[in-house]
């Protein structure tokens, strides 16, 4: 009984992790219809600025570790803004697969500068936030872990607040309804899709940090695999569905590790992506995804 | 793709048998006695990636080695040029590497790699081309295997196993036994298996055996199985990134019981990565530098003087007497006609090496003596010397 609820402890602290990285996939579709590929590799750029930011503002205390968090954010909010502008701005109106392309070809590069700036080797990422054990019963649970859900619960909150209850995400979500209407009734896209994308990569970001913090050794590559999962959650909830996104990084988190505990642990992707094919043959639209409904 | 066989393409097919036929012709058996050139050595090493640390090393050892076997005036009075790739720790690319080495650099013998995985992926193109292969540390025994032209100069896994299921029962007084293997890498399921083996037959038992494979990040889910059914001690026969993630997050689930691993353990990055966590943890290695052998002693000098007073670890050792062990052979051969150097390979008897005293057996392995280390406050210390 313990194991198992030790190990829903961990699978919902890897969940939480997917649900991050998943709710910037889904953001970016629900208002562009497409999937950036290049998200997991902000994702990482996230985890190295972290790196590099950590010894300077004197991390290892809460108010140094969410310094580091916040900037980590920032920095990848502006990565996010950038690669929209250069990448992606100037194929607006061409069809979705040339920006599919694109996206591919900006995670690639954003991979290889990586190994050209940061090092091809793994780096030990430092303690940001104080680390300590608490004992519950013969439950261990690290401060680590109860960090990524309560962050993961404010960024999620947040996010809801602001699609749902402000003019910027009202705005996001008449765009994502219909642009050229948006544009019509005086939204300037533009603004509104630059904003998105800043969104979606500071959560990236934040994704980044608290998966590293976890798994204290980071390489350039490092995004590719969380990244791949988190589309697959972003698929499993319902791609362009907040919640969804959510729901579906929590249950791959939890599904892996249930399997990974068993002695089955070799085939934990393998059942994991199964677990997909399975729910798209009977529910194509996702989870939480309703075929016509109003996205983002 | 089939397409039939058309006349054509049978041409095409008889011209591409030729061409190799006549590329094979002119292979480096010419470039025997007579060339005053340097002799030209290819060494394929894992100079980045997830394995950069042992790459590194064993890299920094063979440079150091080939240098000063240059400055005493070279082998055959012609000095040896090392021609250096970097296969980024990838599985494929070695084999690329070592084809190029033999084609195009035409060199007389390969050098690398730490890896076994990887060594193995390269002993059958230089088993096939018969150039002479020689690993610096690769201990899994398929890797010799391979065929006649395929040496090592390090311990092999069932030696290592054996001797880690002995220091489990006698120093760390265990007699259940976790194993957490990576599925990934011959090196650690060929050593897991060996350990086991080694284990049971001492009256010890394995009572559970959980998985991952390299590259993973969360290990949190097998450590929760494996504190469930409290071993006394947990045997991590993978590379040092997973080990440092492994131990960290055992100590984070709050197992507190001895956890031990093989030599691919050995990196700084061990430390950098799991710091404090690694207290009560031990590892099997080929060599200590706080060893008084004045060979040692002068190879620890020497290397930290080329490389800013870093202190060289049993890979740079290894990477060291690689370079060594096939010089004297090409001394002894009279040449660098691959077969000659096989035979003088084969018959290396005795020869004094950084790492012991090397002799390679019948299935061109070396025996040697292995040391047990552990972490002390944040540095390598030495345990004890286990001889075979």
């Amino acid at each position: 009984m313990t194991e198992l609820l030790q190990q829903l402890l961990n699978g919902l602290s890897l969940g939480a992790i997917y649900a991050l990285i998943a709710l910037g996939y889904t953001m970016v579709y629900g208002v562009l219809r497409f999937i950036n590929f290049a998200h997991s590799d902000v994702f990482m750029v996230g985890a190295y600025l972290g790196f590099y930011l950590a010894p300077r503002v004197g991390s290892g205390t809460i108010l140094g570790g969410m310094l580091v968090l916040s900037g980590a954010m920032a920095g990848c909010a502006v990565l996010g803004v950038l690669i929209e502008k250069l990448a992606y701005r100037p194929l607006r109106n061409r069809s979705t697969l040339t920006v599919l392309i694109t996206a591919i070809g900006v995670s690639l590069l954003l991979q290889n500068l990586g190994q050209k700036i940061f090092g091809a080797n793994p780096k030990p990422f430092p303690a940001i936030f104080p680390v300590t054990q608490l004992h519950f019963g013969g439950l261990t649970v690290s401060s680590n872990q109860i960090i990524v859900l309560l962050v993961t619960l404010v960024l999620l909150g947040t996010l809801h607040w602001v699609v749902n209850h402000t003019r910027m995400g009202t705005a996001m979500r008449a765009l994502s309804f219909n642009a050229t209407a948006a544009s019509l009734v005086g939204i300037n896209n533009d603004r509104v899709i630059s904003f998105t994308f800043a969104l979606g990569s500071a959560l990236a970001g934040a994704g980044g940090i608290l998966y590293a913090m976890n798994y204290p050794s980071i390489d350039p590559l490092m995004g590719t695999l969380p990244g791949l999962k988190a589309f697959v959650a972003a698929v499993l909830g319902g791609i362009g569905n907040l919640p969804g996104a959510a729901l579906g990084g929590m249950l791959i988190g939890l599904v892996e590790t249930m399997v990974s505990g068993t002695r089955a642990s070799t085939f934990r992707d393998a059942i994991a992506f199964a677990i997909l094919i399975l729910i798209l043959l009977f529910r194509p639209a996702g989870l939480l995804g309703r075929l016509r409904v109003e996205k983002v | 793709m089939k397409l039939p066989a058309s006349p054509d393409r049978r041409v095409f097919l008889a011209g591409i048998a030729l061409a190799t036929a006549l590329l094979a012709g002119c292979k480096p058996s010419g470039d025997g006695s007579g060339g005053a050139g340097p002799i030209k050595v290819g060494e394929f090493a894992s100079i980045t990636g997830s394995e950069a640390a042992f790459g590194n090393s064993s890299h920094n050892g063979t440079a150091l080695a080939i240098e000063e076997i240059n400055k005493a005036g070279g082998v055959l009075g012609r000095p040896i040029e090392l021609i250096t790739e970097d296969n980024q720790s990838k599985q494929g690319e070695s084999v690329t590497i070592v084809k190029k080495f033999i084609s195009r650099d035409q060199v007389s013998a390969v050098l690398g790699e730490v890896a076994s995985g990887r060594s193995l992926e390269a002993a059958p193109v230089c088993q096939e081309a018969k150039i002479p292969m020689v690993s610096p540390s690769s201990t899994n025994p398929k890797v010799t295997e391979t065929g006649d032209y395929v040496f090592r100069v390090c311990f092999i896994d069932p030696f290592q196993g054996g001797l880690l299921a002995d220091f489990a029962k006698r120093t760390l007084k265990a007699r259940k036994v976790a194993i957490l293997s990576d599925v990934s890498a011959p090196y650690s399921v060929g050593l897991a298996e060996f350990f086991e083996k080694a284990f049971r037959a001492g009256g010890g038992e394995v009572v559970i055996e959980q998985r991952y494979a390299s590259k993973d990040k969360d290990f949190r889910a097998q450590l929760t199985a494996i504190k469930a059914v409290s071993p006394d001690a947990i045997f991590v026969p993978g590379y040092y990134t997973e080990a440092g993630l492994v131990v960290t997050q055992a100590r984070q689930l709050g197992i507190t019981v001895p956890i031990f691993g093989g030599d691919g353990w050995e990196a700084p990055e061990l430390i950098q990565i799991a710091g404090s966590a690694l207290e009560n943890t031990y590892y099997s290695t080929h060599y200590s530098p706080e060893a008084a052998d004045p060979k040692v002693q002068a190879f620890v000098k020497a290397y930290q003087a080329k490389y800013g007073g870093q202190t060289p670890d049993a890979m740079a050792a290894l990477g060291y007497d690689s370079a060594l062990v096939l010089a004297d052979a090409i001394q002894r051969a009279g040449s660098t006609e691959p077969a000659k150097v096989r035979d003088a390979l084969a018959a290396t008897k005795d020869f004094p090496c950084v790492t012991g005293k090397t002799t390679l057996d019948a299935q061109r392995n070396a025996t040697k003596s292995a040391v047990i280390i552990t972490v002390k406050d944040g540095k390598f210390k030495y345990v004890e010397t286990i001889n075979p």
